[in-house]
């Protein structure tokens, strides 16, 4: 496990994290922290506290206790970071707009990285042709497609993506990976949830394990839920 | 990396809000044949003499434009919630108070606006003297615009819930009573050939009021509603 204390320039870092939603412990207490350039897989049963884990490390959730860090300094709901991007369970899209009006209003939103345009990145998703379609009318896997390209469009450099590869065919699985892999040659960092690390075919990456705790223990923080790095 | 100004998020905000009502627009025609509809019944259930038409009217038409107003308030936030829309404006650094601004401010302008649009036909309808018109324009320009701030709190602290519709009515109801008891009594003042300048003051501080504090409190408790 990483000692944080002395590593200043890591991207994001959690301080022994703990999340606990009505005195019943979902996560923690968590430790490690994320550089530059790298991947990690959290990996979990369904029901093991993945998405709020998410959550908590965008900003969504106040911690119970334990602290986020965002190059050193605490990321909290009021300081929130144009620095990471959020792809959620739900896309955040609006149907009755077309994939161009919804990443027009992504960029309004989150900024725009330079040198790119929303075509180029509709483009390199494997959406050419679909700009002016409205979603509705597109698949799960085109609309999903959709909000990776908004990942691609905003200048964040820590991309928190909740179960990138639900929905999606082959193609659309290795376009993830190949996402990934371009994001961290940028010196980008991603923390992505998987139930299983089937698709996962980029290199071996880090991983976060966290376990669904025992009814016996729940409403305390059992030593071996302690997030384990692999 | 060029991060976005808050100026250009409040902007696509405007923007994409206006357009989906766009692309909604039968929906959103709705609140408006609701009120005409409301207005257009009571000539045929109370007669047509014009003294009793006259002396409801004014505030005929204010209960109608409220409800109306009502019909829409539910879907203010709904929709944003469950395709996630909203959890990306919550993690966007800009102020979340600011954002919900421009979705009010949208939420008003597509619904209360017509709604004062037709108040003349609604006025005419009912046989309201002219000279009243003016005042029950400017009651309701003041009144709409309260609701939609106040209703905007309601909601994000009711969103949370499944079914939240008939809550959210009554949590509203009693909040917004004041500006219609202001509202229509300014009317009635100056169909009576009293001073109404004092209510529709009242209405205006009260506008001011609710203008920086509600945005504020929906944004709170928007983010209860989120956690």
């Amino acid at each position: 496990m990483h000692d944080s204390a002395d590593e200043p320039r890591a991207l994001l870092q959690a301080q022994s994290l703990c999340f606990a939603r009505n005195d019943e412990a979902i996560f923690g207490p968590l430790d490690f922290s994320l550089h530059g350039g790298e991947t990690v897989l959290i990996e979990g049963d369904n029901g093991s506290g993945k998405t709020t884990l998410l959550k908590v490390l965008s900003g969504l959730l106040e911690p119970t206790s334990g602290k986020v860090l965002l190059h050193g300094a605490p990321l909290t709901l009021a300081k929130l970071s144009h620095q990471v991007a959020l792809l959620g369970h739900l896309p955040g899209l609006k149907l009755e707009l077309s994939a161009l009006e919804n990443l027009r209003f992504a960029t309004g939103l989150g900024g725009i990285r330079p040198g790119i345009t929303p075509h180029l990145v509709l483009a390199s998703v494997g959406l050419e042709g679909f700009e002016d379609t409205p979603l509705r009318t597109l698949s799960a896997g085109q609309r999903k497609r959709v909000a990776l390209a908004r990942l691609l469009l905003v200048p964040a450099a820590l991309w928190l993506l909740d179960e990138p590869y639900a929905n999606l065919d082959r193609g659309g699985i290795d376009l993830v990976n190949r996402l990934l892999d371009n994001h961290a040659h940028r010196g980008g960092a991603a923390l992505i949830t998987s139930h299983g690390a089937y698709a996962f075919t980029s290199g071996t990456p880090r991983r976060i394990a966290l376990h669904v705790p025992p009814p016996a223990q729940r409403g305390e923080v059992p030593e071996e839920r302690r997030g384990a790095e692999a | 990396m060029k991060p976005g100004t808050t100026s250009a998020a409040c902007a696509a905000v405007l923007r994409r809000d206006l357009m989906l009502v766009w692309r909604r627009r039968g929906d959103a025609l709705n609140p408006l044949l609701f009120a005409i509809i409301v207005v257009a019944c009571f000539p045929f259930a109370l007669g047509p003499e014009a003294a009793v038409l006259e002396r409801i009217a004014a505030g005929t038409i204010f209960v109608a434009v409220l409800l109306a107003m009502l019909l829409t308030l539910d879907a203010l936030f709904r929709s944003d919630l469950e395709d996630g829309s909203l959890e990306q404006l919550v993690v966007s650094p800009h102020p979340l108070a600011l954002l919900l601004g421009c979705k009010i401010f949208i939420h008003w302008l597509t619904t209360a606006l017509p709604l004062i649009i037709v108040a003349p036909l609604l006025a005419q309808l009912l046989q309201l003297p002219a000279p009243v018109l003016p005042v029950l324009i400017i009651a309701l320009a003041l009144a709409t615009p309260l609701l939609s701030l106040i209703g905007a709190v309601c909601v994000a602290l009711t969103v949370g819930m499944r079914r939240s519709g008939m809550l959210l009515t009554l949590l509203v109801l009693p909040l917004i009573v004041p500006a219609l008891i202001f509202g229509a009594g300014a009317c009635n003042a100056a169909q009576n050939g009293f001073a109404y300048a004092a209510p529709l003051l009242w209405l205006a501080a009260w506008l001011v009021l609710s203008i920086i504090i509600a945005p504020l409190a929906a944004a709170a408790a928007l983010k209860i509603s989120l956690s």
